[in-house]
């Protein structure tokens, strides 16, 4: 059984661990800007959202990738940029239309959630459960999912 | 079930895995005319600065890739196809036969006619053979003059100029990716180049080139003459439509296709820079020759092929992202505007920052940024959803930077789940 | 290290940036944030200087553990000599600023003399420039912080900024961050508006790195987040109901100041709860309180986000006050209500959004108003001075009123950017501010806590909760319960708390967490990001050195044991109702015990060795 991020913004306050969490663990250091989840804050509506990659079906990035630098992870179904492969053309920065893949200027490529291999950080950091590591077929899940296909449909 | 595909460049191994997918027991023959296994023409500026080794260029990168996949690669020019007996001629002789065939021959460089244009040491930049003639000539300190600074023109740019060498661009047009960024963005990308030590000269036109000795002398149309000691072609792109020539295959700029990526033949299909596709924004069918573009295509035309019913192409979205010396660019969709629409723009100039917004109702239809790395995709996905907006056109006309919470607050899931919606 | 022993230097009078290597000898000794600024400022300026003029210093300062994974490690502090009260100042902020300059890549901020120009800070990374203010000065903090946020094209860009009331030169302004995270005490945004300096704007991408030793420091910091979700005031109580969980509490056990502290209960105080954050109002149902949020890094999340009521008088016809902001903390609630005798809810979240909006202490300035509404009680003070405000204790009217014209320094508002003791000097009657060393007291009435009368009396800020919070043991029980009403055993207690308040302020942590944690929690968490050899103990003796410190300043400010004191109305008019009834604070008993134990002469000084002992 294949698990997946599921995100609960109404839970979340905020309060950044995810993003220390996943930089620390991706970066060896404590450096949001350079996260794979991100937090975004709705000051007037007083809200938070947690948001990284869904790990699409459709897989936008990696249909993108002219250089076979995103593949598929066999364990996890996350789909993983492999470094030494990426060129840095930013082409899947483009082509995911969720905005979770990102120019790192500093090494020159690109960089999104791998879900840690299995074992993401993020929800491990995160005080409040906004983020949990859950079976796929879970619930709250089907929100997203349902939401990403119908966000651009397939063709 | 013999599947030929006709290119082998990303729309024809992206058609190929494809089918092999959809139809396990199917025949999949992908014939190609260069020398090197399928690579990545949007990879050779990395190869151009060494980033990459020659192989960091290739599309698939373990060499048993494609046999592993049972599909059937040729290196060979494909000289005829035989629309009646539905076989594809092969130059060195013997056809293949098919009873689906996709055209994915790509485009290639045109030159402008313009005297000397045809002296050796002008490169186009476009195959890996030419990338290693420019790599061995653009050295540091060496004169280099580039034609074009359209979006290929762009790419190599920075390569270039990462050489060491003394570079010049010279561009036809007003402005720098005159079909990707608007007068604004333009002009502040080509300030940025000379910033960065490159001469730039828009609205400028190379009239003649001459052999002086070892170099160029290049003659503009402003009168001036600029000494060059290589010479880098990047001046347009065409489809290669040549092969259909006589078919009875209708084209038009590219090969003309229906929402099937099917053409005039019901078994001959189009994909990737040849076909003239269905643009998502304007409804028109052109030719987009971009990577992602090419990747639906061929997903598309595979499924087609595979004999999938429903797989209809609602339109690709034209989108470039561009990285112009550390300056990172990226345009989509109607980025110049919509009849009728709204714009919001932002603009600091010190910075080189931009970012424009165009609306139509309360949908984002287009979208330029400079300076923006992060969430850009997200840009595509308003576009391509039709996202309704609500409340947060109004705060995107305010401020766009606030692109990905109206993103977050206007789709369903999250925006319900954060109670915003 | 987790020190990224660089500073910046900002000489403001030349227009300079500078980057110099952090004294790493002063930081092995007082750490950081608060304690390792105040040692550049000692060391620094003349502590005898006038505080708004260019000689004196501004430092914005983080601490080690700021922007680290250790739970609240967000925090920074702006330390500078203050105007409010002529001694040295710190306040301590959360939101995000602190966490992105030390992504920048600094330790510190020291800015230095006065710009000839209204300029902003814009600090990316090693690059830092100064600004032309044209364009924001004369603005308040959120529009500073909408127009550079807007000009950078950059959302994540953090800003720490003043408003109009510093230009306007209140005495007690803040520097907001984050739009409504606030150093909020003693006037140190007074100082940096004197400065002409606008806006510090900060983008930091470099990360905080150089952890001593990884594996130890994320071991105890899941162990410091573990203590703090299992206690009940750090696990729900601060989240569910922030600081304000504190309001039913303290006016129960009689420690409310009331009304300018005459009193120390307030009848209204349970419409200003937390608890009445959290009803559903009339008009849209909804409740005051929208969420809680939290500041970067903090796991607790005390912070409040309300909205006002949208039918209520103060917004009626100001839309911009609609959405959600910063809403009522303990504190603020207390000081804008119970001390001014108002409990109109949505009136007290509009004052609060102003003090935000243009950076003015809620506890300065409300017990300034009400300080003002008694003596416009006794006839000190009338219409024709107050430019025809009714100011009558208990009038939501003349609080919100007021809290518009301190915003922008306009009219009767220039009086009240005075703060209490200038006030009511100026008025004849300086009987009636309630302060210590010219500091506005906080929401403790020392009459029913004891050590909270010497805590108050001998802080070096001035009157403040947050310099040796003995509520915590006296009220609440932690780490022990002690006798609020007893004054033997609270020398001991408040220099305890003094001294463990100054080692935590100096970490990059959050004071709240000390609800939960003592030091015994937080210095295996430093000791794993620090070198040197962070124990308990050692954190302690820093924190000693600090408080020696501080007190050092003031005494070369030209502070005495004179003004270690309380107003006469805490030390002889006994308190009127509740557990505390008949009861005054017994400062007299305490006092010399406490110089005592301090190894101070009698006159308060800190002795030759003492200082040696402890190297200040």
């Amino acid at each position: 059984m294949l698990k997946a991020l599921q995100l609960e913004p109404e839970k979340c306050t905020g309060c950044l661990q995810c993003e220390m969490a996943c930089s620390y663990e991706n970066e060896g250091i404590f450096n949001p800007s350079k996260s794979r989840i991100k937090v975004f804050t709705f000051h007037e509506e007083g809200r938070f959202a947690p948001y990284t990659c869904t790990q699409c079906a459709e897989a936008w990035c990696l249909h993108a990738c002219p250089v076979e630098a995103i593949v598929i992870n066999p364990v996890t179904g996350s789909k993983d940029v492999l470094e030494d492969v990426c060129v840095g053309c930013k082409v899947c920065t483009i082509a995911c239309p969720f905005g979770t893949v990102n120019y790192n200027a500093d090494t020159g490529k690109v960089i999104k959630c791998d879900l840690c291999g299995g074992e993401p950080a993020c929800a491990s950091a995160c005080p409040t459960q906004a983020i949990t590591y859950v079976d796929a077929d879970h619930t709250g899940l089907d929100r997203m999912r349902a939401h990403a296909a119908q966000t651009i449909p397939r063709n | 079930m013999n599947h030929v595909i006709i290119g082998a460049g990303p729309a024809g191994v992206v058609a190929a895995e494809t089918l092999r997918k959809l139809v396990p027991e199917a025949n999949v023959t992908l014939v190609g005319d260069e020398q090197e296994p399928p690579y990545s023409r949007m990879a050779l500026p990395y190869y151009l600065v060494q980033q990459i080794a020659e192989s960091g260029t290739y599309l698939r990168k373990s060499s048993d890739h494609f046999s592993r996949l049972n599909i059937d690669v040729r290196q060979d020019k494909v000289a005829s196809i035989n629309r009646k007996q539905q076989q594809v001629m092969l130059s060195s002789g013997g056809a293949v036969p098919y009873d689906k065939l996709l055209i994915a021959t790509g485009s290639r460089p045109v030159s402008p006619r313009i005297p000397g244009m045809d002296l050796p040491g002008i490169y186009a930049c476009w195959t890996l053979e030419d990338a290693r003639n420019i790599a061995a000539r653009s050295k540091p300190g060496a004169k280099v003059l580039l034609m074009g600074a359209g979006f290929i023109g762009c790419i190599i740019l920075e390569a270039l100029a990462k050489s060491g060498a003394d570079l010049t661009v010279v561009e036809m047009e007003d402005r720098m990716v005159p079909r990707m960024m608007n007068d604004t963005a333009g002009g502040l990308i080509k300030a940025w180049c000379e910033e960065q030590g490159v001469h730039v000269h828009t609205s400028t036109k190379v009239t003649a080139i001459e052999k002086n000795g070892g170099s160029f002398s290049v003659t503009l149309n402003t009168g001036s003459t600029i000494t060059a000691d290589l010479i880098v072609s990047a001046t347009g792109v065409h489809p290669n439509v040549d092969l259909l020539a006589g078919t009875g295959v209708e084209t038009d700029d590219g090969i003309l296709v229906n929402r099937n990526m099917q053409t005039n033949d019901p078994n001959i299909f189009a994909a990737g820079d040849v076909a003239q596709g269905r643009d998502f924004s304007t409804g028109e069918y052109s030719v987009q020759a971009i990577q992602p573009t090419a990747a639906e295509h061929a997903q598309l035309a595979a499924r087609n092929m595979a004999g999938i019913v429903g797989a209809v192409h609602r339109g690709s979205v034209n989108m470039n992202v561009l990285d112009t010396l550390g300056l990172i660019s990226s345009s989509f969709g109607l980025w110049m505007g919509a009849k009728d629409g709204q714009t919001s723009e932002l603009l600091n100039r010190d910075r080189y920052r931009y970012l424009n917004l165009q609306f139509a109702d309360d949908v984002l239809v287009g979208a330029t940024s400079l300076g923006l790395t992060q969430h850009v995709g997200v840009l595509r996905g308003l576009i391509q959803s039709k996202t309704r907006l609500g409340v947060w056109k109004e705060r995107l006309l305010e401020d766009p930077t606030r692109i990905m919470e109206a993103y977050l607050g206007s789709t369903q899931a999250l925006g319900f789940n954060a109670r915003i919606l | 290290m987790a020190w990224t022993r660089k500073i910046l230097r900002v000489n403001l009078t030349k227009g300079t940036c500078v980057a110099e290597p952090l004294n790493m000898d002063w930081a092995t000794k007082y750490l950081g944030q608060r304690g390792l600024a105040s040692k550049y400022l000692a060391e620094e300026i003349d502590p005898a200087c006038d505080a708004l003029s260019p000689a004196n210093n501004l430092i914005m300062a983080t601490g080690p553990l700021t922007g680290t994974m250790a739970s609240t490690g967000g925090r920074y502090s702006v330390i500078t000599k203050s105007p409010l009260t002529g001694a040295i100042a710190c306040s301590n902020s959360g939101g995000f600023i602190g966490n992105e300059i030390k992504n920048a890549g600094w330790d510190m901020i020291i800015f230095e003399g006065k710009s000839p120009k209204p300029v902003y800070l814009y600090l990316e990374n090693d690059n830092a420039t100064l600004c032309s203010a044209d364009e924001i000065w004369g603005k308040s903090v959120w529009e500073t912080d909408d127009i550079l946020h807007t000009k950078y094209q950059d959302p994540l860009l953090r800003i720490a900024a003043v408003g109009r009331a510093a230009e306007q030169g209140c005495l007690y302004s803040a520097v907001v961050n984050d739009k409504h995270r606030a150093a909020g005490r003693s006037g140190v945004g007074t100082v940096m508006a004197s400065k002409n300096l606008k806006a510090v704007a900060v983008r930091g991408t470099k990360g905080v790195g150089n952890i001593r030793d990884p594996q130890a420091f994320i071991r105890a910091t899941v162990e410091g987040k573990r203590v703090l979700a299992e206690n009940a005031m750090t696990g729900e109580g601060l989240g569910a109901l922030g600081t304000q969980a504190l309001m039913n509490v303290i006016n129960e056990v009689g420690a409310m100041p009331t009304r300018n502290m005459r009193e120390v209960q307030f009848e209204g105080a349970s419409k200003i709860s937390g608890e009445a954050m959290l009803e559903p109002r009339e008009s849209d149902g909804k409740a005051n309180l929208t969420t809680n949020g939290a500041c970067f890094g903090c796991t607790i999340a005390c912070g409040r986000i309300s909205t006002i009521d949208p039918q209520h008088y103060t917004i009626a016809d100001k839309p911009q006050y609609a959405g959600n902001s910063g809403g009522l903390e303990y504190e603020a609630a207390w000081a804008l209500g119970s001390n001014t005798g108002v409990d109109d809810l949505d009136a007290l979240t509009y004052a609060n959004f102003l003090c935000n909006e243009d950076g003015y202490d809620p506890i300065s300035f409300g017990a300034t108003v009400s300080a003002a509404m008694e003596l416009f009680q006794i006839g000190a003070l009338t219409t024709k001075d107050t430019g025809g405000l009714e100011l009558k204790f208990g009038s939501a009217e003349a609080l919100t009123k007021a809290a518009e014209l301190v915003a922008i320094g306009e009219g009767f508002g220039k009086d009240l950017g005075l703060g209490s003791k200038r006030l009511c000097d100026k008025y004849g009657h300086p009987e009636l501010s309630m302060t210590v060393k010219g500091q506005e007291f906080p929401a403790y009435d020392p009459r029913g806590i004891q050590g909270m009368g010497l805590a108050y009396a001998t802080s070096n800020r001035g009157a403040c909760h947050l310099r040796g919070y003995t509520v915590s043991s006296e009220i609440l029980g932690v780490p022990v319960k002690t006798d609020p009403f007893a004054t033997e055993g609270k020398p001991e207690l408040v220099k305890a708390f003094q001294d463990a308040t100054a080692a935590v302020d100096s970490a990059g942590l959050c004071v709240f967490t000390t609800f939960a944690w003592t030091l015994e929690d937080i210095a295996p968490q430093v000791a794993a990001a620090c070198e040197g050899n962070w124990t308990a103990e050692s954190m302690v003796e820093a924190g000693e050195r600090i408080w020696n410190l501080e007190r050092k300043f003031n005494i070369d400010a030209g502070l005495t044991a004179a003004d270690d004191t309380l107003p006469e109305r805490l030390l002889k008019d006994a308190a009127k109702t509740g557990p505390a009834k008949g009861k005054v604070n017994e400062l007299g008993k305490m006092l010399p015990q406490y110089y005592q134990i301090r190894g101070w002469t009698v006159d308060g000084v800190p002795t030759a060795e003492t200082l040696a002992r402890l190297s200040v």
